[in-house]
Parts: C-alpha cells; sequence; structure tokens
C-alpha cells in the first residue's frame, strides 16, 4: 500500500517482532490477535484447502455409501462420510473467521473451489472404482491424514489446533473403519483379494504424493515460511518417512505388494528408499487435471448453485428459527 | 391365539405360521420403507444444500438405515432368511414399500449430474415423518412384544426427524415466495403417491386380527389430522382427496426407480454372497 506512512510501517515492524516473539516463546495464536499478513494468508490457504479436501474427499467415498455389501458396512461408511462433511463445516468456520477482516465468506471460498483457484488433496481427484477402493481410502489415506494432522495438532494458531484434535479423534475410527474393510477382503476369496491387491497398486503413488513434494525439487511450496511461523513442525519428506514407517510393513504383512521394486529401508540412514511419484502429474493433478477433477466439481457447483433458491430461503426465514435449524 | 394374547419371543410366534406370515409382511413394509428411503437419503450425501444440511440429513439417513437393520434383523429371527440377503438379495417384487418411498430425488444418478429437488425431498420426508411417527406410536401397542420395544427405541430417535423436517416445512412456506411455490409444487407430486402409505397390503385383515397393528382407516385418519394441522399453521392450503399410484408397492408391484435401487443397493453384496464382506 503506497500511501502507508512510515509511522504506520513502523508500528507494523514492531508488531511484527512481538508476534514473532511469542511464536519462539510457542504462544497460542487465538483469531482476534494481531497476525502479519503472510501467516493469515498461509492459514487461508492450509485451512481451506483441508476444509474443501474433507468436503470433495466425501464424493469418493460417498459413490460406495449404498453400495457398501452389507448393513453393518453400509451404516459404517455413512457415519464416516458424515463425519467427513462435519469436518468440512468446522474447518470451513475456522477459515471463516480468518477471512472476515478481509470482507470475504464462505461463498467466496466455494466460490474459488469452483473456479480452481482454490485446490483440493490430490487423492480426491482420483477414481474409486471397487469396494475395495472405499477400504483402501479410509485405511491409507485417513491414515496419511492422521499423521499430518497429528502434526499440526500442535500448529500455532489455536483454533485450527482445537479443531484438529477433534478430527484427528475421528479419523483414528476412520482408519479403524477401513483396516477392517481391507482385513476382510484380504482374508477373502481369491476374487477378493485381487480387488484389494488392484486397490493398493492403484492408490500408492496418490499416497506417496499426499504428503506434496519433497523441498529442493522443482515444484516449489511453502514449506519453510510455515515452519517459522510454527504452524507445521515436519517437512513433506519426513511425514511421508513416518507413513512409510507405519504402513509399508503392515501392507506386506497381508500378503500384499506395492507397485516399486526399489522401496527399501536403509538401516544405516534411518531412511525409507523409494521410487518417487510423477511430480508433474501431481501438478497437473491438483490444477484439476486428474481422472475425476471434473466431474467432481461439476457435482459440487452443480447441486450448489441449483439450492442456491433454499439458501435464499434460509436467509429470508425467521431468525430465531434459523439458528435452530443447525442443531440437530 | 386370540386377538389381544401377546406374543413375547420369535420362539413362540413361530408355534403359529399365520400369525409369523402377518407379521412378516407387517416387517417388510416397515423394514422396506425405510431402507429404501434411507437410501434415498444417502443419495443426497454431499449434496445437501449446505453443509450443515448434509451432516443433519445424513445422520437422519443413518437412523434409518439402522431402523431398517432392526427390523430385518427382527425378519431373519422369524426365519425368512438372513438379514443381508433380505436387504440385498430379494427381487423387487418382493419389497413392500410404498411408492411413494422409491420414487427418485430428481433426475440424474447421484455420481453423475443429479438435479435433485429439496422442495420433493421436505415434502416427501415431512408427510412420511408424520406416518412413520403414527405408524411406531400404532406398533407400540403391538401384540409381538419385540416390535412392540423396537419400536420405543425408534420412537426416540424418530422425534428429531419430524421436528427436523417440520423445521424445514415452515422454512419453505414462510420465507420466500418461490420457495413457497416450490413446496407447494413438491406438495402436490407427494399427495398424488400418499394414499397408498397407509395400506396394509394382502395380509391387511390378519395384520390387524392379529393385534400387530391398527388399520388402515385408524392410522389414515391420525395421519390427516396431524397433517392438516402442520398444514394449517403454515397457511398451506389442503390439497383435498389424495391419490394413489399405478401399482401396488404394498403388494410387491414396483417401478423402475426401485428395481434401480436394488441393483446399486446389492452390487458388491452380489459379487458373492456366500462371501464375508
Ligand atoms: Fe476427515
Ligand atoms: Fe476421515
Amino acid at each position: 500500500m503506497s500511501n502507508r506512512t512510515d509511522p504506520d510501517r513502523a508500528l507494523d515492524n514492531e508488531r511484527l517482532a512481538k508476534f514473532l516473539e511469542r511464536i519462539d516463546r510457542g504462544d497460542k495464536i487465538e483469531a482476534d490477535d494481531w497476525m502479519p499478513d503472510d501467516y493469515r494468508n498461509q492459514l487461508i490457504k492450509l485451512i481451506s484447502m483441508h476444509g474443501v479436501s474433507e468436503i470433495m474427499g466425501a464424493l469418493p467415498e460417498k459413490e460406495w455409501v449404498p453400495k457398501a455389501p452389507t448393513l453393518r458396512r453400509k451404516l459404517a461408511i455413512m457415519a464416516k462420510v458424515q463425519d467427513e462433511m462435519g469436518h468440512g463445516q468446522l474447518l470451513l468456520r475456522v477459515v471463516e473467521d480468518l477471512l472476515a477482516p478481509l470482507g470475504k465468506n464462505r461463498d467466496d471460498l466455494l466460490q474459488d473451489l469452483f473456479s480452481g483457484r482454490l485446490k483440493f488433496h490430490n487423492v480426491f481427484h482420483m477414481e474409486a472404482p471397487t469396494w475395495a477402493d472405499a477400504g483402501v481410502i479410509a485405511w491409507l489415506v485417513d491414515g496419511a491424514a492422521i499423521i499430518t494432522q497429528t502434526m499440526s495438532l500442535e500448529t500455532s494458531y489455536a483454533p485450527y489446533a482445537r479443531a484438529l484434535q477433534r478430527i484427528c479423534a475421528e479419523e483414528k475410527f476412520h482408519a479403524q473403519h477401513g483396516e477392517s474393510i481391507v482385513l476382510e477382503l484380504a482374508e477373502g476369496t481369491p476374487a477378493q483379494r485381487q480387488m484389494l491387491q488392484d486397490a493398493v497398486t492403484r492408490w500408492w503413488p496418490s499416497l506417496l504424493m499426499f504428503f506434496g513434494p519433497p523441498e529442493g525439487g522443482t515444484v516449489s511450496s511453502n514449506q519453510l515460511l510455515n515452519m517459522r511461523y510454527k504452524i507445521r513442525s515436519q517437512t513433506n519428506e519426513e511425514l511421508r518417512q513416518v507413513f512409510f514407517h507405519k504402513y509399508v510393513h503392515r501392507i506386506y504383512h497381508l500378503g500384499l505388494t506395492l507397485p516399486d521394486d526399489t522401496i527399501r529401508y536403509d538401516e544405516a540412514e534411518g531412511v525409507w528408499h523409494y521410487q518417487q511419484p510423477d511430480w508433474d502429474r501431481f501438478v497437473q493433478i491438483v490444477r484439476g487435471n486428474g481422472p475425476c477433477s471434473a466431474q467432481r466439481l461439476r457435482l459440487r457447483k452443480t447441486s450448489y448453485e441449483e439450492a442456491k433458491w433454499v439458501r435464499d430461503a434460509m436467509l429470508a426465514a425467521p431468525r430465531a428459527e434459523h439458528m435452530a435449524g443447525g442443531r440437530l | 391365539m386370540s386377538e389381544h394374547s401377546y406374543v413375547e419371543t420369535a420362539e413362540e410366534a413361530r408355534r403359529n405360521p399365520e400369525y409369523v406370515r402377518a407379521l412378516q409382511e407387517l416387517l417388510f413394509q416397515a423394514a422396506d420403507d425405510d431402507y429404501i428411503l434411507a437410501y434415498r437419503g444417502a443419495e443426497w450425501l454431499g449434496l445437501a444444500p449446505h453443509i450443515e444440511e448434509d451432516v443433519a440429513f445424513s445422520s437422519m439417513s443413518q437412523d434409518m438405515m439402522g431402523h431398517a437393520a432392526m427390523l430385518y434383523e427382527m425378519l431373519e429371527e422369524l426365519g425368512a432368511g438372513k438379514a443381508d440377503d433380505l436387504a440385498h438379495m430379494r427381487s423387487p417384487d418382493a419389497f413392500r414399500n410404498a411408492i411413494i418411498i422409491e420414487r427418485p430425488n430428481g433426475t440424474g444418478d447421484y455420481a453423475d449430474q443429479p438435479h435433485y429437488d429439496w422442495a420433493y425431498a421436505i415434502a416427501r420426508y415431512s408427510l412420511y415423518g408424520v406416518f412413520k411417527q403414527i405408524r411406531l406410536e400404532a406398533l407400540a401397542y403391538s401384540t409381538y412384544v419385540p416390535l412392540a420395544q423396537a419400536a420405543g427405541k425408534m420412537q426416540r430417535e424418530h422425534h428429531y426427524h419430524v421436528r427436523y423436517w417440520h423445521m424445514w416445512f415452515k422454512r419453505l412456506a414462510s420465507s420466500t415466495d418461490d420457495a413457497r411455490a416450490r413446496l407447494n409444487a413438491a406438495l402436490e407430486q407427494v399427495w398424488s403417491d400418499i394414499g397408498e402409505l397407509f395400506l396394509l397390503g394382502r395380509a391387511s385383515a390378519s395384520i390387524v386380527g392379529f393385534g400387530l397393528i391398527a388399520g388402515e382407516d385408524d392410522i389414515s385418519q391420525r395421519w390427516m389430522n396431524a397433517t392438516r394441522n402442520m398444514f394449517a399453521s403454515n397457511g398451506i392450503d389442503w390439497p383435498g382427496d389424495w391419490g394413489v399410484p399405478v401399482q401396488k408397492g404394498r403388494e410387491g408391484q414396483h417401478t423402475d426407480d426401485l428395481a434401480q435401487a436394488v441393483s446399486t443397493l446389492s452390487e458388491v453384496y452380489r459379487l458373492d454372497p456366500a462371501a464375508s464382506w
């Protein structure tokens, strides 16, 4: 802003220094506290992406809700997808508070989603053609999410940390639900096992991509800034390594294989070596050129636009009654 | 067995084949109504007009699916077959849901270009909601004690559904002209099917004779009283005589929409019904 005066700038510098001191001390930041613009912007970017990913993530699993094989599985997957929508709701509320000083709201976020400005996780651009995919998504995608979200529990932004606390607790149930589907298939008929193996093979590259590109690669990210602000505490690669530690042996233990002949753990270095996924493809996918990107965005956009009259009705309905609405 | 003798267990019921036959008919009606409407609700997942609404709607669909599962399990105990087979392996002509239940949410597939009508959802769910409440109240007096007990459990959850649908009914009736017009159009659509909801099918006489539930006229009268109140308090004109669909859902006649729903619901299970899923 060119018309700002030097005293303004001096004040901002002083505030920034104090803010960084708070961060270094391990203080938690609340929505109404002063924060530098880039901190706010990073949070908006991160949490809105997380929020819309929860909502977009409901769509591939939703395809399997009516088709879940048994009554018990139908009930479990319905509850799971409902949780994901609930996570989206919780996170969008956190973002709404961050957006308010900028004069923006949830509708702006959704418009950004529809226009492709706001990205959602690579995994939710992918196909889920069989029941085993529903199992693998819940077991390994939710498993991967638990790893990144557990790290984020320590985030310097308190409202995000509070939302994550509830989300993480539910994600653990999701991973168990997924594991239970996967175990049943792994111990099942040859056709069931094959269905499971195909799903694991199909999802492996997407799972590696889930954690984001490694630093120093060709794809830039804001990892360093986010670590300075203690929005996050581990790099993409560190998180991916945690995932390998946790899951590679479990996958082998089920008698399944991975589509990577090179993957191995180096005891001396303490790291997993593995074949990098195609990061150019990753960029294409999150830009909205994945196999299901257009179809899923269209689902969300059509339903949002066709229900405009309903939202208008909600705004026009008497206020007291409106408040009772969301509280079932 | 006299009209007022209570049957405490499935084993006891199974000693009287006629009683079991009537009871199974009734249970299939109630189970299939909830099962298929829960399926219609699940199709809405992720597509409700508001994220908050999505969560609330989904929670009700789960309750309904849970009620259906409870009733299928009751049928299993009565020797009708495995609950999962009942939900997935029956052909459409074995389903006893009313036609209003199987009507689609709108046009398009739930995963591809769905154009769903929220006004129709509100109209159908609120009027079915009133009916289900009355059916559950009547079932609480059923001579089949396990059913009377289950009805009590379901009522506790269903109570919230009814409140929720009424809130939406009111909201659409009293907000914008557009919403009101859409609600009226949806009510007209629902009205042409609603009369079948109260029917008890071919076994009606023995269902009532065994004291399993109150009669069709009794139920429809109670429904009409409740619905008239709801319409009047929201300034909605009483649409007059209701219609019934061409097909008799309670007797196993259905539209292609049910066949499609059943094939989706059972797609995975039918890959290998003997396998463990
Ligand atoms: Fe989630
Ligand atoms: Fe989850």
